[in-house]
């Protein structure tokens, strides 16, 4: 049986709990993590799958299958595929009505919350919030 | 010691810094390395120190009251005036408007001219490297006008081609806006080249100085162009204020486009009598306090010198250049000896956005993207640039702390 949000969530806590004050290490393993993203389709990187408001790009293919939605993404930061590879890790393979009442306090709780700042810097605010409205559209 | 005497002297950084508070603080436990001045400056006490006793002592609107404070808040501003026509050798303090900043400075001219001198079909030359704030103004007017904006390209060391300028220039071309320094690259703009060709064609000449300004002497009584622009916040000074200077044509003759309570004579609904001098272009209350603050951060880069202070960046700009050197990875933009405290560059397969969060983490303040120069990136063929920008009080120290971390950060990301 696959993963609750919260357990996958939970999961990744733990995960990076382990490094404590080391960011040096937390960075290592988000970069890691990173290379595990399930990569969108070259055919997908179009205009309209660009993710707005980044200082490096990120493309995101949000598909429906059966009861599920699911997620492919890619970006040209490393730090960036990273965050991405964390989203896509908790939210894919999920119902679409989780997807959008997830919190993600989680990326507080491993010490990532400067990646959710509104400067123009990082589009991970509008990411989530492309993959929450993708959910919704794709659920009706 | 008089501070005549200590003018231009080899600057003291270690005294300098102790004039900046937030140079004590920590990042992620590391003291802060701001290398990010071309964004904004840090403040000196003077400045804070300034604007907190005028709100303390002497706040209230200028220009406007017979009581005592507004009679010091006014004199406080014009002097402030002169301040800043005295910093620029502008004899006529009237040719020294202040404006929200350098953006709006052109804005302002650019409305101007688009009212009173351009005409539809005119065109209007800048530069591969400039400021979106001196190109959008243009563009606006040549899109709103059919008008047309022509480029001086690039040679191969990212330097103007100034051999290329004249071949741009027709006979509806009026103006051309150029940055003196480039806030991506640090090159500085020959603007002897560029004022003969002016001359010659007889165009109008705008100046952007954003990047000069704090970086070099600027006499514009020398320089002598049509207009000259900048802003308070990265000489040192508050955010909110910056300068429009005009030649005394201009003062005279640019229409207003920006009205309001201040900038005139007499009103009534039939007909207005605009002010004279720098007053017509200051509608409404200005910032007060960045403006006096201004003067303040003037007066205290005064102290040193501007000669003092482009040597002390001029060989922070060498010695860092030469460490960069020293990293294979490094991809260096605008190759020169010729810059003004500023360097853009690359590690080769890694995005920017990448290097800046984690020097970050070091406490590393760099700028990482576009710099407000898309279509340079264009040319440069990035997606953006790691641009370090330097003021008085950085070190050497300092530049080899980033260089660390740099190679270290470097591995992180292998």
């Amino acid at each position: 049986m696959s993963k609750s949000i919260r357990e996958i969530e939970n999961e990744i806590v733990e995960e990076f709990e382990i490094f404590g004050d080391d960011w040096e290490g937390k960075y290592e393993h988000l970069i890691d993590i990173g290379k595990s993203l399930p990569l969108i389709k070259e055919e997908f990187k179009k205009e309209e799958n660009i993710i707005k408001g980044c200082q490096s790009r990120v493309w995101l293919h949000s598909e429906k299958k059966g009861d599920k939605i699911f997620f492919t993404a890619d970006s040209d930061a490393i730090i960036t595929k990273g965050m991405v590879a964390l989203m896509v890790r908790v939210l894919s393979n999920q119902a679409a009505k989780d997807i959008i009442e997830a919190k993600l306090d989680f990326i507080d709780k491993i010490g990532l919350k400067e990646h959710l700042s509104p400067t123009r810097a990082n589009g991970l605010v509008s990411m989530i919030k492309r993959m929450k409205t993708d959910a919704l559209t794709l659920s009706k | 010691m008089l501070l005549q005497e200590n003018k231009n002297k080899e600057l003291n950084v270690d005294l300098i810094r102790k004039d900046f508070p937030i140079l004590t603080r920590k990042i992620n436990n590391n003291t802060l390395v701001y290398f990010d001045n071309g964004a904004t400056t840090q403040k000196p006490k003077h400045v804070i120190e300034t604007i907190t006793n005028f709100y303390s002592n002497s706040n209230s609107n200028i220009h406007r009251g017979v009581h005592t404070l507004s009679r010091e808040a006014t004199e406080a501003f014009e002097n402030a005036r002169k301040t800043v026509a005295k910093h620029f050798n502008v004899k006529n303090d009237q040719q020294i408007i202040f404006t929200a900043g350098t953006t709006d400075s052109i804005n302002i001219i650019a409305n101007g001219l688009g009212k009173g001198f351009l005409k539809p079909g005119d065109e209007i030359i800048v530069s591969s490297y400039e400021h979106h704030s001196n190109i959008l103004a243009w563009q606006l007017w040549a899109e709103q006008n059919s008008g047309k904006l022509k480029v001086i390209s690039l040679k191969q060391d990212h330097t103007l081609d100034y051999d290329s300028i004249e071949g741009l220039i027709t006979k509806k071309t009026r103006i051309i806006a150029i940055a003196h320094v480039s806030n991506t690259l640090g090159l500085i703009t020959d603007l002897e080249k560029v004022k003969e060709l002016a001359k010659k064609h007889n165009l109008i000449v705008v100046v952007d100085g954003a990047q000069s300004s704090p970086h070099m002497q600027v006499d514009l009584q020398k320089l002598n162009v049509d207009f000259f622009v900048c802003s308070a916040h990265k000489i040192y000074g508050p955010t909110g204020t910056g300068i429009l200077y005009m030649s005394d044509y201009w003062l005279n003759n640019l229409p207003v486009t920006k009205p309001g309570g201040g900038t005139i004579k007499t009103v009534s609904f039939e007909k207005t009598e605009y002010a004279e001098g720098a007053l017509r272009f200051e509608p409404g209350t200005p910032n007060i306090e960045g403006v006096i603050g201004f003067a303040a951060a003037l007066d205290y880069i005064n102290r040193f010198g501007m000669d003092a202070i482009y040597k002390h960046e001029s060989d922070l700009v060498n010695y860092a250049q030469k460490r960069l050197a020293e990293i294979p990875e490094v991809d260096l933009y605008g190759k020169s000896e010729h810059k003004a405290a500023v360097i853009s560059f690359n590690i080769k397969n890694q995005h920017p956005f990448d290097v800046g969060t984690l020097l970050d983490k070091y406490g590393i303040a760099v700028r990482t993207g576009h710099h407000c120069t898309q279509p340079l990136m264009a040319l440069l063929l990035v997606p953006g640039t790691i641009r370090i920008s330097f003021a008085i009080y950085n070190t050497k120290t300092e530049i080899d702390y980033f260089i660390e971390k740099l190679k270290k950060v470097i591995q992180l990301l292998s």
